[in-house]
């Protein structure tokens, strides 16, 4: 009898530790799906002129890997990606001023799937960016 | 007997054929092609007449004119792209940009890249595009030219496709080849400018191509 309460506490244990796991797992998991589906947006999207290792080209095209410039402007990202910009930046203490090409054919969803694959990337630290951000984001732009 | 011999001969062959063809590396000559008969000497001789690059005059990013005689004595590559372009112009110009550090200084290289946006493209942009980019002197030569005059050396020339298209993003399509022109301006070689390892190739091909001039000068 002893020894059948034993393997059922070992059970429970078990039970418990799965469960607060997939707890933990499901903000990973949706943060993973969004970086995953942001990896593939940017392939399509973004690659061509900003490279693959987020180095962009020459004094041309600005690199991604300035991590205070995505973390000050993060509310802004959304509105670049979706309407381009056409103003000088200062990147790494270097001035760009090429006009970057709109995406305006992209959803909320996917705009904030590249939003969280850019500032996870090359250098960057920012977490899950999900598409309800990018809506309010969008939001204040739009009205501009 | 015979069989016993017969593998080490064929090794031989075969180890023989390698090494001359390996001396004989050369490029094909691509586009079109007509025979052609000449009288030499009393005799009538039948000659190939390969589809070359005819005369042209652009204005480049130093708002000086530029014709095909600046290219005589020089290989060359070129390229149809316009600096607004979202596409592929960037991967291209990227890919671009390593031809010219290989072959910088190079007297017998050149690189011609035609902006297919004739309204936009000024002098002005195309220089401040060149210096960006970081190339400097006139080895890269951005060109300027009418819509007519540009669009159909593309297409009936170098056989690259490009069009204005208002829906397209940037407002024109074309095809991002690499045309590789010899120093009879024939067209030697055509390659995906947006592949890095087509790319790769052609600089292969380069090395090539100015072997052909160095061995005729023996």
């Amino acid at each position: 009898m002893k020894r059948n309460n034993l393997v059922c506490i070992l059970f429970l244990i078990i039970f418990i530790t799965a469960f607060i796991d997939s707890c933990q797992s499901e903000g990973q998991l949706n943060y993973a799906r969004y970086y995953t589906n942001g990896k593939q947006l940017y392939d399509t999207h973004c690659q061509n002129c900003h490279n693959a290792d987020g180095k962009g080209l020459q004094a041309l095209i600005p690199p991604l890997t300035d991590t205070v410039f995505l973390r000050q402007n993060r509310s802004r990202l959304a509105c670049i990606i979706k309407f381009g910009l056409n103003e000088k930046i200062t990147i790494h203490g270097k001035e760009y001023d090429f006009q970057m090409a709109p995406n305006s054919q992209l959803a909320d969803i996917d705009i904030a799937a590249l939003v969280t694959y850019i500032t996870n990337s090359f250098g960057n630290k920012q977490g899950l960016y999900d598409d309800a951000s990018a809506a309010g984001d969008l939001e204040k732009c739009e009205s501009e | 007997m015979f069989m016993k011999y017969c593998y080490p001969f064929a090794a031989l062959f075969l180890l023989i054929s390698a090494c001359n063809s390996k001396d004989e590396k050369r490029l094909p000559i691509l586009g079109n092609r007509e025979a052609v008969q000449k009288t030499v000497n009393g005799k009538t001789v039948t000659d190939t007449v390969y589809q070359t690059i005819p005369s042209f005059s652009f204005v480049n990013q130093d708002s000086t004119i530029v014709t095909d005689k600046d290219f005589d004595g020089k290989i060359y590559a070129a390229d149809f792209f316009f600096t607004s372009c979202p596409s592929i112009c960037p991967v291209m110009q990227r890919n671009m940009l390593k031809v010219y550090e290989k072959f910088k200084n190079n007297p017998e290289v050149k690189i011609a890249s035609h902006t297919i946006d004739y309204k936009h493209d000024t002098p002005s942009i195309l220089k401040a595009y060149a210096n960006k980019l970081g190339v400097e002197g006139n080895q890269w030569e951005f060109l300027r030219g009418s819509r007519d005059s540009v669009y159909t050396l593309a297409e009936k020339n170098y056989l690259v496709a490009v069009s204005e298209d208002k829906n397209s993003p940037g407002g024109y399509v074309h095809q991002g080849w690499f045309i590789l022109v010899d120093k009879e301006k024939r067209l030697r070689g055509a390659y995906d400018g947006t592949q890095p390892d087509q790319v790769e190739k052609m600089m292969d091909d380069m090395d090539i191509l100015l072997d052909e001039y160095k061995d005729e000068k023996k």
